[in-house]
């Protein structure tokens, strides 16, 4: 009943490969498409943490908030393109992003 | 010992269950809520394996500002969710296949790996014992010298992503009248009042 670092790195690897099928499956939802890719940094962290306590090098945890730090911007710049598309478009569909071109 | 493995396998089975909700659920708000009950399991899992301080971190981040965040969005943007559904089944056999290979893929990797013995003399900051430095003490001792340049670039980020925001959406709409104070206080009295000389019983 020991839980190691393999039972870590299994919930990480369940949690990005429903990133990216939520990326694959909500082809007309921009939002959720942002939400899948917190998802998978979610899972990075997990499994950055993992490793740093699992082998005693604290750089894991470092580096974890420096990857928590870029979700956060990239969350932000993302919304924020969001908005700016709505308001052009009256839709978030991401299938007619390409119209947006030229 | 036995409480903390039920505690691990309680967390990650809510964390992997929430997740999928959040792909999964109708509403987007909804899934927006599910995000947040994804996050605050996998901030237990974290205290699970004694990173506090990220743990905490997550919780003040994720749940606090970003998840918010998302949730202004889907509730100010006006959008028809039962359209956004459309081709949900379309896209369900392709993206199924990529996500099971992908998940086979990494599972064959978590199970055939095994770490250097090395690993333990090469490790850049090792960890100190947690009984004479807390995690959080720890972190920051490294953080502010060993990675204080990296620090530094990750403000200079968050600067840049609130301008950038700042930047795309904010709007100056020509048809809508706004106070400029300069041009208030620049009046003169001569601009704004005209004296008419009437003359009696004749009007203007």
């Amino acid at each position: 009943m020991e839980i190691g670092l393999g039972h870590y790195l299994t919930v990480a690897a369940i949690l990005f490969t429903i990133g990216v099928f939520g990326i694959f499956l909500n082809r007309k939802n921009v939002i959720v498409i942002l939400m899948s890719i917190e998802l998978m940094l979610l899972a990075v962290n997990v499994n950055l943490v993992a490793f740093s306590v699992f082998l005693h090098d604290l750089t894991g945890q470092v580096f974890a908030i420096f990857v928590l730090t870029v979700a956060a911007a990239e969350a932000a710049i993302g919304l924020a393109i969001l908005v700016t598309y709505f308001r052009n478009r009256g839709s978030i569909a991401v299938e007619d992003v390409n119209l947006m071109k030229g | 010992m036995i409480v903390s493995a039920i505690a691990f396998y309680v967390f990650a089975a809510m964390a992997v269950a929430a997740g999928f909700m959040v792909i999964a659920a109708r509403n987007p708000v909804h899934s927006v809520l599910f995000l947040i009950l994804t996050f605050f399991n996998a901030a237990a899992l974290f205290v699970l394996m004694g990173a506090e301080f990220i743990a905490l971190i997550l919780v003040i981040v994720y749940v606090g500002a970003v998840a918010v965040l998302f949730l202004f969005v889907v509730m100010m943007l006006d959008i028809d969710f039962a359209q956004l559904r459309q081709g949900f089944l379309q896209y369900l056999p392709i993206g199924g296949l990529v996500g099971l290979i992908l998940l086979i893929e990494l599972l064959l990797v978590a199970g055939a790996w095994v770490i250097t013995p090395e690993a333990a003399q090469v490790a850049a900051s090792p960890a100190p014992a947690l009984e004479q430095v807390a995690n959080t003490r720890a972190l920051g001792q490294i953080l502010y010298t060993q990675y204080a340049y990296l620090f530094q670039a990750a403000g200079l980020v968050l600067l840049v992503a609130m301008i950038g925001a700042i930047v795309l959406t904010l709007r100056h709409r020509p048809d809508i009248k706004r106070q400029v104070i300069a041009r208030q206080v620049g009046r003169k009295r001569h601009e704004g009042v005209e004296l008419k000389d009437v003359k009696p019983g004749q009007g203007i």
